[in-house]
Order: structure tokens, then sequence, then C-alpha cells
């Protein structure tokens, strides 16, 4: 049979390294059925986070041969086996053990971004047109690779300013709903940080849903407060009704 | 006393963040409770976000002449008239205000022409009555309700495992587990505890469920005095994928078949035409999956042992608009473009009608202070389930779980956590570590499933029941001499050991059961029995812990008031 080389990285805070794991192939195996394969017969404590195995829940996220992936939408038989397959953990997020990090920042991030709140009277109907935009955006399953591969957290590590295209998205598929009426607009701005995204689009690139985040959530966004805040007009109306 | 022990202290404790436990967060919140969820995953991971196509809730958007009462029939129907009726009708009435509620959430529907939420036909029922976002509407449900309960504030503790029910006398005092991270361990005192831990999928080999789905509440719930009721019916979803092995068992929606979808042999031959010829693709789930195993089982299946499903007819943008991870799914991991030819499709075990026996009002078990909701409990489904009811259900009795245990807290003072049960959770739960040999539980576990896989599958029958029973007791043994390597700190291995015992206590559940019903009924299908046998369809099977063992004993099924019987004779 044959087989290929997985090269895991086995430790955790306090240090660690790469250990090569032979992994016999079977038609149609994803990179999180051959790390199966070494829990179950080399190494029943190597951590990995998984849940579903069909792409649905976005929680087997990694960097495999240095690319940030879903393990399960990955095939071995779409990577070089000549030789060892690379699987790390994701780099911008705290490492735990193994291949599982710390990705709680995330959930803080969500509590920041007001929900839905429709406008006062509202009718209840909408039209497919205007749903469809905002479905791209609802289909975030929360695997974080984009979170992982933005280089405003993953070389800057601006946790601290900057909310990561995975809450832009949150943000637009919130602002861009037909019938809501709340503005994110200063929430975007002050504590989202909208503005230091330079549209490298290295999210769009990595997102296993194929969102379009650059283009569709972040642009949009990046206009919208814009003109809420930097709208020459408007600054000007602003400053006469204040004097 | 238990000063080591981090604890926490809530009104209403929910294990499991699924649509049941957070539905029922969000009701107990709104009631004023201090609520607290624990799920072994992180938060919006749970098996509602793979539920694909849809939620029914007669709204009559689409058929106008549908209402609850229909929805009730076919309910009723589906589960061969073995449902408590009246959990049955609740849920066929509350269901549309509850999808409605969604909406107001911030829940986005496809829509109808005229702007309402748009229904699809689905197997089972007689209108289109499924509420959908294309095939990812757990995903729009689930993220709703998160974003719902997270702003009204609860305290969520994620990837944490609960070990153990803890009690005060006869009634219920929280819950004893560990951090799956650390190892560490925390206990939960709480007034009432609602469980929505979801199903048992993992101790078959072939199955659409995650690593999650190992039984913990019914088992805890088991453990802890409560009644499981109906643990012989186990479905298999007719539309699995079969090729290639390393995704077999994921789930192909039966959206494919609401949308159209036509089931054929090798020889081309619609055979749904031989098994319901008239509502054909569109049949129960149970009809269907015995379908597809028979035409294998008699040399009329495909090249790797399954049915074709063919989309193809539809146009590509249709197709790709109207099941969008499907077509994904396939051409990424089975290298099939659905929308140019057909999907090999077959049975895998998809869900658990049987579970917890709960009061239909109020979602309590047995056991005082203990609520239980969505797959995790018993009733609403019988015999089998249809397609859609599930999402329905996590949001109706999730709802009621949520008022009950709220209530249930607002009467009850504060209990009393019994430092000696703390102390054996503990120590059962370390064990494995104290033994220096013993063999891996992957090996138990993947011998659990191939056991349930060929002797309690779609068919059974007496003598496979019967050596399931000595299997299930032999892998316990092993189970109770696993060996657990590396440290407490996020550790697979060991956290499987306690899956195991789960596992062990529901498939023996479910085993017990089968064997006992002596007929063929809804996804119970007994070889030695193959007809349905009227007097069993007055009881239903209910097991509880008596001395140490499994005791099965029958209840008969309640008589429905004249009303409603009418209803299920009616025929539109």
């Amino acid at each position: 049979m044959a087989e290929a080389t997985l090269r895991v990285f086995r430790g955790d805070q306090k240090g660690g390294e790469a250990a090569d794991y032979p992994v016999p192939l079977v038609p149609g195996m994803v990179v999180l059925d051959a790390v199966h394969s070494v829990q179950a017969h080399q190494a029943p404590d190597l951590a990995v986070r998984w849940n579903c195995k069909a792409g649905k829940c976005g929680s087997c996220s990694a960097e495999v041969n240095g690319r940030p992936r879903l393990m399960c939408k990955t095939r071995m038989d779409s990577l070089p086996l000549d030789k060892p397959v690379t699987i790390f953990p994701m780099k911008t997020f705290p490492l735990i053990k193994d291949l599982v990090t710390d990705v709680s920042w995330n959930f803080e991030v969500n509590r920041k971004i007001p929900p839905f709140q429709p406008r006062p009277g509202v009718v209840w109907k909408m039209d497919q047109r205007d749903v469809d935009r905002v479905q791209e955006f609802r289909k975030c399953i929360e695997c974080f690779l984009c979170q992982d591969v933005c280089h405003v957290l993953r070389d800057h590590g601006k946790r601290e300013q900057f909310g990561g295209p995975r809450f832009f998205v949150r943000v637009a598929g919130l602002e861009m709903h037909p019938l809501d009426g709340v503005s994110r607009a200063r929430l975007l701005k002050e504590q989202l940080g909208i503005g230091l995204c330079n549209i490298t689009k290295c999210c769009t690139e990595v997102c296993p849903e194929e969102i379009h985040i650059t283009d569709n959530a972040i642009i949009p966004l990046k206009e919208r407060v814009v003109d809420e805040f930097y709208d020459p007009l408007l600054m000007l109306v602003r400053k006469i009704r204040g004097a | 006393m238990n000063s080591s022990y981090e604890t926490h202290e809530h009104d209403v404790l929910i294990i499991g963040a699924g649509g049941a436990g957070l539905r029922a967060a969000i009701e107990a919140l709104a009631q004023g409770a201090r609520v607290g969820v624990v799920c072994k995953s992180l938060l919006g991971k749970a098996h509602t976000v793979m539920a694909e196509g849809g939620i029914a809730a007669a709204m009559s958007n689409v058929d106008k002449a549908d209402d609850w009462r229909t929805h009730f029939r076919d309910t009723m129907r589906g589960g061969k008239m073995l449902n408590n009726w009246r959990m049955a009708q609740l849920h066929a009435q509350e269901s549309p205000e509850r999808v409605r509620e969604l909406e107001q959430w911030g829940a986005l529907f496809d829509r109808t022409a005229d702007g309402e939420i748009l229904q699809r036909a689905f197997g089972g029922h007689t209108f289109k009555r499924l509420c959908h976002v294309g095939d990812r509407t757990g995903l729009e449900m689930i993220r709703t309700l998160q974003d719902r309960s997270v702003h009204m504030g609860f305290d969520v503790f994620m990837e944490c495992t609960i070990t153990r029910l803890l009690k005060d006398g006869d009634r219920i005092a929280g819950a004893f587990g560990y951090w799956r991270e650390q190892g560490r361990f925390v206990i939960f005192k709480a007034k009432s505890v609602v469980i929505a831990t979801g199903g048992i999928g993992k101790a078959w080999k072939i199955t659409s469920n995650s690593w999650e789905y190992t039984g913990d509440g019914m088992a805890l719930a088991y453990e802890a005095g409560a009644e499981l009721m109906d643990m012989e019916f186990v479905q298999f979803h007719p539309t699995g994928m079969v090729w290639p092995p390393g995704v077999q068992g994921i789930l192909v929606t039966e959206a494919v078949r609401g949308e159209g979808g036509t089931l054929r042999n090798k020889n081309g031959e619609r055979f749904m035409e031989r098994y319901d010829p008239k509502k054909m693709e569109l049949s129960t789930r149970d009809v269907v999956s015995r379908a597809i195993y028979t035409e294998v089982r008699e040399g009329r299946g495909t090249e790797h042992g399954g049915a074709y499903l063919d989309i193809s007819h539809k146009p590509a943008d249709y197709v790709k608009k109207k099941l969008p991870s499907m077509y994904h799914q396939f051409l990424e991991l089975a290298d099939v473009d659905i929308t140019k030819g057909p999907m090999e499709v077959g049975p895998t075990c998809h869900y658990m009608m049987g579970g917890i026996r709960v009061d239909a009002e109020t979602a309590q078990a047995s056991v005082p202070g203990l609520f239980a909701a969505g797959e995790a409990a018993a009733g609403l489904h019988g015999a089998n389930r249809l397609g859609g009811n599930s999402l329905s259900d996590l949001l109706v009795f999730g709802r009621r779980a949520g008022l009950g245990a709220a209530e249930y807290a607002k009467r009850a003072g504060a209990p009393a956590i019994n430092s000696s049960q703390v102390e054996e959770a503990s120590r059962q739960i370390l064990a494995p570590f104290e033994r220096s040999s013993g063999e891996s539980p992957y090996k138990v576990h993947s011998d659990l499933q191939a056991a349930m896989q060929s002797l309690v599958g779609i068919y059974r029958q007496e003598e496979d029941l019967q050596r399931a029973l000595v299997e299930i007791e032999k892998l316990r043994a092993r189970a109770a001499r696993v060996r657990v390597e590396g440290s407490r700190m996020f550790n697979p291995g060991w956290h499987l050991t306690r899956d195991l015992e789960c596992m062990l206590t529901v498939t023996e559940a479910v085993t017990r059961s089968a064997l006992a019903r002596r007929e063929s009924r809804g996804a119970h299908s007994r070889l030695d029995y193959p007809n349905l046998n009227d007097a069993w369809g007055k009881k239903n099977n209910v097991i509880v812990e008596k001395g140490g063992a499994m005791s099965l004993f029958d209840v008969p099924v309640r008589e429905l008031p004249e009303d409603l019987k009418q209803i299920l004779v009616e025929e539109k």
C-alpha cells in the first residue's frame, strides 16, 4: 500500500518540534483522515480540533505545507507526496498543544458587535435579491483562517486595535441585512480598526467558503466609514450645525 | 467542602450548545435565570451546524392549504404512531412561531416571490414545508441563536466535558467535568440541568455524525437514574456518500430529492416505484434507506455499493444556487460534478429517535430538576423522524426545556454538592492514567463501530442482536482496561475513554430495546419479524438502571384525544 509521511508539530507553550509519522494512503483520503490515522495507531495524545469532517463547522484549521487550510477539505492526493506533508498549528493564535491553538480572542471581538436590530415598524418581507447579497457573508463557518493569514494580526499582532477579516464579514452581514436598523460605522472605525486593512486580499485567497471578503465586505464597509466620518460636505454641515 | 475544585454556580446549567441548548439558554435567560452553558467544542461548532435541508413549520407560505393539523398528521404517520401525541401536537402548533422568532433575531431565509420565507418539499411532508437557507440552514440557525444568547449574557464553558451529573438526594444538584484543554476538573452547581447533547452516531462505523455524538447526555441521565425510551429507533439516512472511502457516511442532504433528484440502480431503474410508488424519492427515510439497502443486497447496487442520486437534469445554475455545499462537497471530495452526473449514495447512521423520556409540556425527565431537549430526548419522532422535524424540535422543545428548567429553579432551593460523588467521579476519569499496560481506546472504539454496523444496523434479527449484547459486554471489559499515553493536557486518547463508556451504555440500551421489539416499525426492521404488530404498536420500550444493571419494561402509548384522532383519519 502506498504511504505518505506526515510531519506534524508536537509541542506546547514550553516548546516543541515536528515529528514524522508514516501513514498508509486510502483513496480519497483527506489530511484530517491522515491525522486521525496517526492518533489511532501511533500518537493517541496528538491534539487536534475537528467536528464534522465535512467542511461545515470550520474546526480543523491548520497550516498544511505552509498554507492555511481546512484539513478536512485538503485531499492527500492534491499534495506532493514525495516529501513529508507538513502540518502546523495556525501561527497567529497562541499555541495550546500540537495543532490546537487558543482562538478565544475571536469570541471576545464578536461580543463587541451589536446584534441585528430591526428598524422600528418593519414589515417582515424581503426580496431574494437583497437577501442574496448578505447570504454570502453568512456562509462563514468561523474557521479563522482569514484571521490567521491577515498580516495585521499575523505579523503586527494588532489584536487590540483590529477586528480582522472574519469580523468585517460578520459586520457586513448585519449592516447589509435588508431590515437592520443599527449603524456599526463607529465600531468599525474605532474598535475594529478597519482602516488598518490595506486590502492585500490574503484573507479572500484562503477562505474555504469562497467569500469575497475584501471586495464585497471590507471595501464597502470602508466606504461606509469614509461616508460617515470623512465626507467633506457632511463635515462642513456638521461644523455649521455645531457652531 | 470541595474547595480544591473550580466551582461555578447557576440557576440553570445547560449541557450542549447546539440548537436545543442555545434555545433553552435564551428562554431561561428571558425568565431571569442565571444560565451556564457547557459544550465539548467551541461555540458554534455543534452538530446543528451540519443540518442542511431546512426547518419544518406549517407557515403555509408556499402551499396555502398547509396547517398544524397536517404537520401533526405527517409527523405521527412518519413515526408510525409511536410518537408522544402531545409533543407532536405542540411541535406542529409552535414551530411557525419559533421560525418567525429566528427571523426577528436576524436569520435570513430564502424568499418567495412575494418576500415571505420560502419553503421546500421534503420526505413524508404533505406540503412544501421546510424553511431553508440553500443547503446550510443549520449554520444560519446556530449563528442566529449564538448571537442572540451571547448578547443576552450567559456564561459559556467551551471545550469542557461533563462526566457525571451530581445529585442531592433524588434531585439534580449540578454536574462534574473536566476542561479539555488542561484536564483540570470543574464543578457546576445548579438548581436544574438541561441535557441537550444530541445523539450517538459515532457508535456506528458509517455515520454522518461528528466526534461529539457519543451519547453523553443519554448516558449521564441513565447513570443519574432517568429513563430512556424508544432506544431501538436509530435513523439511517438514505443518502450518505459511499465513495471514496475517506468520505464514507458524509451526509447528502434530502434537499437533493426535495429539489427533484431521482434515485436509480445500476440498471437505470427508478427503483422507488417498487417500494413507494406514491411518494417515490420523497418517501420517509426508513423506507428509502431499506430500498437502497435492498437494491444493493440483491445485486443492483452501483460500483461502490450504493444507488445513483441524480439532480443533473436541473439547470446547473439552479443546482449551484439551491445546493451549493453539495456541489462543492462532491467536486472537492469525490471528483464528481453533480450538475453533470449522478452521485453515489447509500445509508448512513444519522439520528436517534429515542432518548431521555420527558414530559411533553415541560421537557422534565423522571429525575427532579433534570430536563432534556432535542435529539437527546425521546417522544416527538416515534419510530421514525421526518426530515426537517429535527430543527423545529430543537426550537420548540429547546424553548420549553429552558422555560421548564427556569421555573423549576425558581421554586427549588440551592442544592448541596455531595463530595463523595465528586471524588468518585474524579477517580473514575483518572483511572486510565494509572494503568501501565493496556490497549488503545481507539481500537476498542473501532471494534464497537464494526459490531454495531454489522449487528445492529438497518436490518436486525434475534441472533445478531444476542451476539451484539455479548460483544458489547466484551468491549466493556476491554474499555475498563484501556491505557492512556501522555498528560491530561488536550489529550484526545484520554477524552475517548469517557466517550467510550457513554457509547457502550447507549448501544446496550439500543440493542436491548431492539431485541425486545419483535416487529418491524419505522426505523426498526427485524428480518425475523418483518411486519407491524398491533400489540407492539401500543407500547414504548423504556430502559432504566436497577441495581447496577439495565432493566427494560414497556409502557402503553398514551391514547389520543378524540379531536386529534379525527385529524389522523382525515385525508386531504
